[in-house]
């Protein structure tokens, strides 16, 4: 394996340099890059580019037919279990942030088998847990000890927690844990603290290098993203196809995924400083799908439901529905628990005849334990 | 037309059937069922091992249909013997389909570790159609640990390029003394009769059929593409010649 992390890739890339590469993206650029049939990440700035606009019917055909065949008929069903919304971070758009007063809580072993039998009665198979960052509450022993908890109930179990050590990450990987997930938020170096003002997230080198490690330990899934409202989201999303690019030929045994969350309103969080469209959404997610045919495209529940119900058609390949963001939410829903509010509330079920009626299929299990 | 015969199990039809990327299970039973095929194969990660109901199962299962559980996900030997053992159990065959892929992306096997997990599954009574790449020197040495079959790709999975490995199958044709289903990239009718025209024994196909618009029909476009190709193949074929036959500048002094 060859030497050297991402960091050491992301220092010869500028923010501005990388921003106003995309920005001069002409038509030609768009069209010599939907002219190929393996894109470079140029070919990427020009498709996320305000230059592809016009072509964005072109690029989210193209998106579908090559999810089609790469993914085929199906969505793949997942769903969020919050273990924990205790947190030591300030993170200004946030809904655990430290200094929002919200009461807090950690899942006991009962109040976590009660939050399986709702999930598990709903259909789901595959289950990601999520925490905050407070180590005293929850760390990698609680979280262990919670997976092993609900190994039995479930075939498939990702977890979206604070960036760990590479012998943690090398215990959940021996604990069963198929994938994890940990977002950037933002690329931008300079600007990352803005948003992280306070706590071990405010280390951005650190949370940078974080997919090398889980990819070091052998995780058979790393799941990337940004949060779409920091800062631009075409340079952001760039990076983060850098990121994807860099990982894949280094960990080239591991699958990834991409989520695009827009920045959604919580108790006490500061309004997104960037607007993304919904046309601008279809724009990134037919440009990755492009780009990469097999990187996995997840929406979650921030996204409306007409959004969501047009999505099943443009290339993702993933979705939760049903979700609670609060600990406990799905025996016991308590609001002034949410991390953030979700947008669309309609059941699993719902969302599998939806998934259905688009002549889809909702893909409940595709795992074993046993790999 | 002959019949084809696999650890000695008669098949009436040449061609295999994958059950993943259809938009429901009654889709996929109608595209099994149009297709004539005998035997399908299933992803053992989509099965609920637990569950004597699997909905998955249920669709496919049929007095004249073969489950072929396959090992798609595992990335090593030691991962492929434990689906093997656990697909036996709960599925109650000991056919397998052998992938072991690695590579998430293109899902290419793993040469090494096939053979590896082929020589133990072999000893442990496993009937075993092993999925590599067109490597005819990975073949015989697949067929030497006791393979009931190789499975050598056209092109890359679900890619439905075709025959793009063509050299390679026709050396691995030519000289195995098992079964050869052509796996993977089969994208079209045409192609499996190619495949069948040259002398394959069988085709597997499922990325055409599951994401037609009309997967039904396009099993039966399929079934009749391999019935085609194999009796093209059986009649014998005309040889194909690049050479003039009206002269011959060099020999005709001999006249």
């Amino acid at each position: 394996m060859k030497e050297g992390k991402f960091l050491d890739v992301f220092n010869n890339y500028n923010w501005d340099e990388i921003s106003d590469n995309i920005y001069s993206k002409t038509e030609f650029d768009v069209e010599f890059a939907l002219s190929k049939s393996k894109l470079n990440l140029d070919d990427f700035s020009a498709l996320i580019s305000p230059a592809a606009a016009p072509y964005l019917e072109v690029m989210a055909q193209r998106s579908r037919t090559t999810t089609l065949r790469r993914f085929g008929n199906t969505i793949q069903m997942y769903a969020p279990m919050y273990l924990s919304n205790e947190c030591h971070n300030i993170c200004t758009y946030c809904g655990f942030s430290f200094d929002n007063k919200i009461p807090r809580k950690t899942l006991s072993d009962e109040e976590i088998l009660e939050e399986v039998r709702v999930i598990k009665s709903y259909g789901y198979d595959h289950i990601l847990l999520v925490t905050g960052e407070a180590n005293k509450h929850v760390d990698i022993n609680y979280m262990i000890h919670a997976i092993l908890l609900i190994r039995p109930y479930f075939s498939n179990i990702s977890i979206e927690v604070q960036p760990l050590k590479l012998e943690e990450y090398q215990r959940l990987s021996e604990a069963g844990v198929y994938a994890v997930l940990v977002y950037q938020e933002t690329y931008h170096s300079e600007n990352y603290n803005d948003y992280h003002t306070k706590g071990k997230k405010s280390n951005f080198k650190y949370r940078l290098e974080t997919p090398d490690r889980i990819g070091e330990a052998g995780i058979h899934k790393i799941g990337l993203g940004v949060l779409i409202g920091l800062e631009d989201w075409r340079t952001d999303s760039w990076f983060c196809a850098a990121h994807l690019n860099y990982l894949e030929k280094k960990y080239w045994q591991t699958k990834y995924s991409i989520s695009f969350p827009r920045l959604r309103p919580a108790e006490g969080v500061t309004p997104p400083k960037v607007i993304m469209t919904d046309k601008e959404l279809v724009q990134l997610i037919s440009a990755y799908r492009i780009f990469n045919e097999n990187v996995e495209l997840s929406l979650s529940t921030r996204e409306h439901s007409t959004f969501r119900d047009h999505a099943v058609r443009l290339g993702i390949t993933s979705f939760s529905a049903g979700s609670k963001t609060d600990p406990g939410g799905y025996a016991h829903p308590n609001e002034a628990l949410e991390q953030f509010e979700i947008s669309d509330e309609r059941s699993a079920q719902e969302i599998a005849s939806m998934i259905k009626i688009q002549g889809y299929e909702a893909i409940w299990k595709d795992w074993e334990q046993i790999f | 037309m002959e019949k084809l015969i696999i650890a000695n199990k008669i098949f009436n039809s040449r061609l295999f059937l994958g059950t993943g990327k259809f938009g429901s299970n009654k889709m996929m039973r109608d595209a099994i069922n149009a297709s004539g095929t005998e035997m399908v194969t299933v992803a053992l990660k989509r099965v609920d091992t637990n569950n004597q109901q699997d909905d998955l199962v249920n669709h496919i299962k049929g007095n004249h249909i073969m489950l072929l559980p396959n090992t798609s996900g595992v990335r090593n030997a030691k991962e492929a013997i434990l689906a093997a053992q656990l697909a036996r159990e709960a599925l109650e065959t000991n056919w397998l389909k052998l992938e072991i892929h690695p590579d998430p992306r293109y899902l290419l096997p793993d040469p090494i570790e096939t053979l590896k997990a082929a020589e133990e599954l072999a000893k442990m009574n496993f009937i075993i159609l092993p999925y590599i790449n067109a490597d005819p020197v990975l073949c015989k040495r697949l067929e030497e640990v006791g393979t009931a079959a190789v499975m050598p790709l056209g092109s890359p999975i679900g890619s439905n390029n075709g025959l793009q490995t063509l050299a390679m199958l026709e050396i691995i044709i030519a000289q195995s003394n098992v079964p050869v289903i052509i796996d993977a990239g089969i994208g079209a009718p045409s192609h499996a009769v190619l495949a069948m025209e040259m002398g394959a024994d069988a085709v597997l196909v499922n990325t055409a059929i599951a994401v037609a618009g009309m997967p039904e029909e396009m099993a039966i476009a399929f079934k009749l593409g391999v019935e085609a190709g194999r009796m093209a193949f059986e009649a014998k074929l005309g040889s194909k010649t690049i050479f003039a036959n009206a002269s011959s500048p060099l020999t005709s002094f001999l006249d």
